[in-house]
């Protein structure tokens, strides 16, 4: 199963930089969403795939009896998951506040903060 | 121990907390967030004090044995950290209540404030991968904020190249920790040492190495990977930006001496070389940068990027001298950086500009501004026998222990090269006579204002002169911290063993 799962993980990068390569903001972000997939897929790969028991230890217990599941990779995705998403919702009223103030989402004519031509004035 | 190990971060996040529905009151959230900052300070300072005389302190969060729970770590360099942290943090604080805005506090300003500091010290001191990424985000988040807030054009321009490229690192950061994680099984710091250790798949840890130089290199604006940082430091108030430089990109590079020392096995001669280009280009390409610029804050900026290089070399030529170098340089950094910003915000108050050709004449209208500057800005050159002059000498000293001659040479060139754009503001911002003659002095500013201004600063240029004058203890304190650094044992056995509590 980890195969098919590398190539998906794969597939999702490549589409995902494919439209973090164009110059308009919105096709930046769906990017990234595709990236994050692809980066919280890949922890879970990692954590080892199994068709086990959920981790329960029995009463008395210090250890599970039989073999489990590993619940690290997913207690961890769940947390990178909910960062992910507070970031991605933080970044998508970023671009429509800037679209409100700056009127345009490709990237190459935003250039206020770092203008082409510096105010230079020669000093007398 | 583990409660007192986990304040750096509970003290800030509760002051957050607690400044938020005091926002609408410009004063009483200032000054809950100073009475923060101090309550912040005198935790750091006892930790800083346990760390020196017990050596390395652990404390398990929720009394999870070692390799399983969340560990917190404090040892020389995570101790000194958190202490030049604190310093910084309570600095912008009082700066920050002149500087920022009746807006921008309504709107939170202070809450963020608290917020990165939780974040950065959280960083500092965690011991576990995962901990430090979630803490990377809480920074990140909160400095996403400060940069923004305000919303104005530039602000949301700079913004988003910054939050763009951030973004990326933080990716790159998750997808390094989860490989990591397949390949040992486990995430704590100090275990990832014995876990490393036994991997017999050197394509895997050399691949991961490379990747964690990515995510942190982008975090720590290193050569390729800086453009981020002259797009968007330069956008918001720059109390903002003086926190930012002094703390977020530090963050990056401690994260890097934190992995390459602890995690990746030091015979990894190829990341070494791939550390030591990078570094030796940022120093170049930084100065470079700065000397083109026109624009206070944006010469600064461009400084900042230099100087992360000084402290990469010094991971990279990876000698007991040479991290005593960076650790010093990092110090040293941090306090100078922060003070050249805050002082470029008051100049700016008094020329009404940050373009270098539409003010100056500031030496004359405020000769002890300017002191303050020549404290800053000669000792960010490495003039003796300011702080920088140390920091310097013993990375130069290091790589001509190795025969690095052309390392040394360029660290030499980056100096020199600093002095020039140095010695530009000097004669542009200080001594030149105003364009316009619009250049007040300190005494036009009211009495509270003036002392909000000045206090921080001098303050900073106190700890730059100290460091400077008195470098012995501070040298002889970065030795024992790199020290622990490349004999771990210490370390380990505080994390490991530490569980009877």
């Amino acid at each position: 199963m980890e195969g098919p799962l590398a190539v998906v993980v794969g597939i999702l990068i490549a589409t995902g930089v494919y439209l973090m390569l164009a110059r308009h903001l919105l096709h930046y972000l769906f990017g990234l969403v595709l990236i994050s997939n692809a980066a919280n897929l890949a922890i879970f790969i990692a954590g080892r795939l199994t068709r086990a028991s959920p981790p329960l230890v029995p009463k008395g217990q210090e250890a599970p009896q039989i073999i489990v599941a590993n619940p690290l990779p997913q207690a961890l995705i769940l947390t990178a998951i909910v960062i992910g998403f507070g970031l991605l919702a933080f970044a998508l009223a970023l671009i429509a506040q800037a679209y409100r103030e700056l009127g345009t989402l490709d990237v190459d004519s935003m250039r206020i903060a770092e203008p082409v031509k510096p105010k230079r004035k020669k000093s007398p | 121990m583990s409660w007192l190990l986990a304040l750096p971060f509970l003290v800030p996040i509760t002051t957050a907390l607690v400044t938020f529905p005091a926002r609408g009151r410009r004063y009483l959230s200032s000054g809950i967030s100073i009475l923060g900052c101090l309550i912040t300070l005198g935790i750091n300072s006892f930790i800083l004090f346990l760390v020196e005389v017990h050596g390395p302190q652990a404390g398990q969060m929720g009394d999870w044995p070692a390799p399983f729970g969340i560990t917190l770590v404090a040892d020389r360099l995570s101790a000194v950290m958190l202490m030049i942290s604190a310093i910084v943090g309570l600095c912008v604080a009082l700066f920050a209540i002149s500087d920022i805005n009746k807006k921008r506090v309504k709107l939170g300003f202070h809450s963020f404030f608290q917020l990165l500091l939780a974040g950065v010290s959280g960083s500092f001191i965690t011991g576990d991968l995962f901990n430090l990424y979630v803490w990377f985000e809480v920074m990140l988040i909160a400095s996403f904020a400060l940069l923004v807030l305000g919303g104005e054009k530039i602000q949301l321009d700079g913004g988003i190249k910054y939050v763009a490229l951030n973004l990326v690192s933080t990716l790159l950061m998750l997808t390094s920790i989860g490989l990591l994680y397949g390949l040992t099984g486990t995430l704590n710091m100090a275990q990832l040492h014995i876990s490393m250790a036994e991997v017999q798949n050197p394509v895997a840890i050399s691949t991961l190495a490379v990747i964690f130089i990515c995510a942190f290199g982008i975090k720590a604006a290193i050569f390729p990977l800086f453009f981020w940082l002259p797009a968007s430091y330069h956008v918001p108030p720059v109390a903002v930006t003086a926190v930012f430089a002094g703390l977020l990109t530090k963050v990056g590079v401690y994260a890097l001496i934190r992995t390459f020392t602890l995690i990746f096995p030091n015979d990894l001669e190829f990341t070494r070389d791939i550390l030591l280009g990078a570094a030796l280009l940022t120093m170049l390409t930084g100065v470079l940068g700065a000397a083109a610029q026109y624009e206070f804050r944006k010469i600064l900026a461009f400084h900042i990027i230099s100087q992360i290089g000084f402290l990469v070399l010094g991971l990279a030529l990876n000698s007991p001298l040479a991290l005593a170098g960076s650790v010093f340089y990092m110090v040293h950094n941090i306090v100078a950086k922060t003070n050249l910003f805050l002082i470029s915000g008051t100049a700016q108050r008094l020329t009404g500009s940050y373009e270098l050709n539409e003010i100056g004449g500031l030496y004359r209208a405020s000769p002890l501004l300017s002191t303050f500057f020549f404290i800053a800005a000669f000792s960010l050159a490495g003039f003796p026998p300011l702080s920088g002059f140390w920091a310097k000498l013993l990375l130069v000293k290091a790589s001509l222990d190795q025969a690095a001659y052309f390392v040394a040479a360029v660290a030499l060139i980056t100096g020199a090269l600093t002095l020039f754009s140095m010695s530009k503001i000097w004669a542009e911002a200080f001594w030149k006579p105003h364009p316009q003659e619009h250049c007040r002095n300190l005494y036009s500013l009211s009495g509270a204002e003036r002392y909000q201004r000045l206090l921080p600063v001098a303050l900073l240029a106190l700890i730059t002169l100290t460091l400077g004058l008195v470098p012995e203890p501070f040298i002889e304190y970065s030795l024992g911290a790199a020290g622990e650094l490349l004999q771990p044992d210490d370390y380990l056995r505080a994390v490991l063993t530490d569980t009877a509590h």
